[in-house]
């Protein structure tokens, strides 16, 4: 009677692992229709460029080609500028409730058409669809409903009665969050009464091209939204323009610092949100398993391809090896690979130039002497990848420690007192963002206090929202988007 | 034949640096001895000392690592996007049926409720022989004979819930008549319940030597042990840091499966709570050599539910607890839906519910 069978295992084990999850692919077909080629939109219409310079935009991960689309030249840029000048005056001249009607029409389609455009920016960019349709198409949704409330209320925003917007916003957005981007700069803009001309990366034009048709269908007056699409050339040529009354830039420090002096004497706004090193620091008492969340959220989120990764963890020396050993553990569970499958957690590198830099920077790191290391994880032939990546042993002194590497490589340093994470972590150019893990709330606001940077979070990381504003110190930029703050870089206070 | 009843243990030679961890925390309170000790009460290598009074355990329990609310839910809402699809489906439809302690505890419960029961777990589904059966039956001690009668034959499993389930609100003595009663009417597996009042109030080592106690009373005459499954009621417990506490002290007790929730309460197993656990046993074999298994309880109603806990279970713990040996699901209606669901994969179209027996 006591005596028992061991319980057989009655389910028949499937090759190559228990569980292995059959491929989930979302439809490239739920992308809609991608034309073969792009002009520019200009007063509310789909128009060629006066040039016949054209160029490419590719699927990183297939390195197949979407589409082509114009070199924006001086003369498209002109058109743009013009239509958006023109523009101005109505549309500044709406009462912010009409205004705010628009703004919330344009979130309410962004929301229905949400599949669509989460596969086409996955597509165009690479980065994995459980992210586009989870994070960067409801954040764009959120970010326009957001600024479609404060239209009809900026006598209240603390900037005195009836501020007035700027004019014309000449807007340079990177390839990272494409339509995230797009909508951080144009929601604010729109909703302060500007009228702005749009220029997306030129690795990622697709969803800011699909975007311009969701203004029509929006019906939203012509001339208020233009986009021109390029190279940095037609952003040189935006940003240098005349009559644009504001520059908002999000990109590379050196790109953000030559705009910082072509904008110099001139009369001008500009914001810039440039790059950064964040220090992500977990303190002995943290919650080990939510904190190695973080990292990995912080760093491996979008590839890495984010200002404000956390791309330098700085961790206590007494819980040095539990956390590595962890994050090691949970590392080898990431799934690298087709950013359609709904299951990938890591997708493809945006283009080859950027897979060249992350490769130059990790080849640096080793030579100078740190050691590296990769889960398992097989990367698909064709298309650009990279395995998300630890360095160990680094010191501040290292190139891997002190330059932007913009990919899923994390760079690890240890501290042994608070003091000494603080002089670590602002030991730096930069000063976007950084992140505190410990269970002791009075450390997080000691912390936070001493932190050069713009966005400190505590036990918890890469996280955003509409109301909440975002943007850096030193040569992470000036200016800030989100929030109340947000508003400001669009009026004339 | 093997012993389930014995708790197998992993090759004593990977103590990975979370013990050492842990050890540093615990630095003067925890001995680290070569020796794994499997008797009821102590657990395997490293942790030895650690009951070894009430000031120590409570030390110990209140050193381990905090649990940030948000992360945690953070991490089971991500892990509940994973899309299961065909093939991958198909595996995870078989393993979830094949790990269910299919479940009847009621007043109303009667000898023909039961034997039906039995019937439903030996063959889910009448229509196609290749489904797989359930873990086991679990039910009230005195329908043991019962169900042991109607499994005959078989090797699904009779567990009993003991220890005045749900509420655990008796004497210690009771307790353990109860439990013992169930073992001797042949219970293969014990779910006991923790006196959830004397570790809200702090009582610590009454909590771990009652488990101690009923691990005592799992033993049979011929010196194994039934297999005992310790429910925590999490619901009542409320905070994580309470549940993570509470699933290290019942492994140090001796648990052979640590288990969510009775389901008579208003909050049963979440995802977030058992993450929390498979956190708990893949972090107590690290440091022990000791593994332990999980079993969530109550409201787990669909498939899509049973997959959400599959894919924590795959990417928390691997290939490891991938089997009824180390996961169980307690449930009653999650088989019905299972079953409609592996219909639709074998025809391509959805059945109902007439399609599937009501036990």
């Amino acid at each position: 009677m006591a005596k028992k069978k061991n319980i057989e295992e009655p389910v028949a084990k499937p090759a190559g692992g228990l569980f292995a999850y059959a491929p989930a692919p979302e439809s490239p077909a739920a992308a809609g229709d991608i034309a073969t080629s792009y002009g520019h939109f200009i007063g509310g219409e789909f128009v060629d460029s006066s040039g016949s310079e054209a160029l490419k935009t590719v699927n990183p991960a297939t390195e197949q080609v979407l589409a082509e689309f114009a070199q924006g030249t001086d003369e498209d840029v002109e058109r743009a500028v013009a239509a958006a000048r023109k523009a101005f005056a109505d549309w500044s001249s709406l009462p912010g409730s009409e205004r705010a009607k628009y703004l919330f029409r344009i979130a309410r389609i962004i929301q229905e058409r949400s599949r669509e455009l989460a596969v086409l920016e996955s597509m165009d960019n690479g980065k994995p669809i459980r992210e586009t349709r989870d994070f960067d198409i409801p954040t764009v949704a959120a970010w326009f409903f957001y600024y479609a409330g404060w239209a009809d209320k900026l006598d209240y925003a603390g900037f005195g009665a009836n501020p007035r917007p700027l004019g014309v916003a000449g807007q340079v957005i990177p390839w990272n969050f494409p339509l995230m981007m797009l909508a951080w700069k144009i929601a604010p803009a729109l909703a302060t009464g500007n009228t702005v001309v749009l220029k997306p990366a030129e690795t990622t034009p697709l969803t800011a091209l699909r975007f311009a048709e969701i203004c029509r269908q929006a019906g939203l007056p012509k001339g208020v939204v233009n986009i021109v699409t390029g190279d940095g050339r037609t952003g040189a040529a935006l940003t240098a323009h005349p009559d644009v009354n504001k520059v908002a830039f999000t990109g590379s420090t050196p790109v953000g610092r030559a705009i910082a002096r072509q904008l110099a004497g001139s009369r001008k706004k500009l914001s810039l949100e440039l790059g950064g090193k964040a220090a992500n620091i977990v303190f002995d008492d943290a919650p080990i398993d939510q904190a190695v969340e973080g990292i990995v959220n912080g760093i491996f989120f979008n590839q890495g391809h984010v200002c404000c990764a956390g791309s330098r963890l700085l961790v206590q020396e007494s819980v040095q090896d539990e956390v590595l050993d962890a994050l090691k553990r949970r590392m080898a569970t990431l799934r690298v690979g087709d950013p359609l499958d709904k299951n990938t957690d890591i997708g493809a590198i945006n283009s080859a130039a950027q897979l060249a830099r992350i490769t130059e920077l990790t080849d640096a790191g080793e030579a100078e002497g740190a050691d590296r290391w990769s889960p398992e994880c097989e990367l698909p032939g064709t298309g650009f990848w990279f395995k998300p990546t630890l360095f160990t042993g680094v010191s501040q002194a290292h190139r891997i420690a002190q330059e932007e590497i913009f990919g899923p490589v994390l760079s690890v340093l240890t501290f042994r007192t608070p003091e000494e994470a603080v002089a670590k972590a602002n030991n730096t150019p930069y000063g976007l963002s950084a992140g505190i893990w410990t269970e002791k709330g009075s450390r997080i606001l000691w912390m936070a206090n001493r932190l050069k940077a713009g966005v400190v979070w505590a036990n918890t990381f890469n996280k955003f929202d509409p109301t909440s504003p975002f943007g850096g110190y030193k040569e992470s930029g000036y200016g800030r988007e989100g929030g109340r703050h947000g508003l400001e870089a669009y009026l004339d206070v | 034949m093997a012993e389930v009843s014995v708790r197998p243990r992993k090759p004593a030679g990977k103590v990975v640096s979370l013990a050492v961890g842990y050890a540093r925390r615990y630095a003067g309170l925890v001995t680290m001895s070569t020796v794994a000790a499997n008797a009821p009460g102590v657990a395997g290598s490293g942790l030895a000392d650690v009951a070894a009074s009430e000031a120590s355990l409570r030390r110990f329990l209140h050193g381990l690592p905090g649990v940030d609310q948000v992360g945690l839910e953070a991490r089971a809402a991500t892990l509940g996007t994973r899309s299961i699809k065909t093939t991958a489906k198909a595996y995870a439809i078989d393993l979830a049926i094949s790990m269910i302690d299919l479940t009847t505890l009621e007043g109303a419960d009667t000898v023909g409720k039961v034997r039906a029961l039995c019937a439903k777990g030996r063959t889910p589904d009448p229509t196609d022989p290749t489904t797989p059966r359930v873990a086991a039956i679990c039910v009230y001690p005195d329908m043991v004979a019962t169900a042991k009668d109607a499994l005959r034959g078989t090797d699904i499993q009779v567990a009993s819930v003991a220890t005045a389930f749900p509420a655990g609100r008796a004497a210690l003595p009771v307790k353990l008549a109860d439990t013992a009663d169930a073992v001797a009417a042949g219970a293969d597996e014990i779910d006991m319940v923790i006196d959830r009042g004397a570790f809200l109030s702090g009582r610590y080592f009454d909590v771990y030597n009652e488990i101690v106690a009923v691990k005592e009373a799992c033993k049979r005459p011929d010196g194994t042990y039934a297999h005992l499954k310790v429910i925590f009621e999490t619901g009542e417990l409320q905070t994580y840091d309470n549940v993570r506490r509470v699933s290290w002290l019942a492994m140090l007790a001796g648990a052979d499966f640590i288990k969510t929730s009775t389901g008579k309460v208003a909050v049963n197993a979440t995802p977030p709570v058992t993450l929390l656990m498979l956190e708990a046993v893949r972090d107590f074999r690290a440091a022990t050599g000791v593994q332990v298994g999980v079993k969530p309880a109550g409201g787990i109603k669909t498939t899509k539910d049973a997959m959400k806990y599959l894919v924590m279970v795959n990417e928390t713990l691997g290939d490891d607890w991938l089997s009824p040996h180390w996961f169980r699901f307690g449930a009653s209606s999650l088989l019905n839906d299972l079953l409609m669901q592996r219909q639709k994969l074998a025809t391509g179209r959805y059945s109902g519910p007439d399609y599937v027996t009501v036990d």
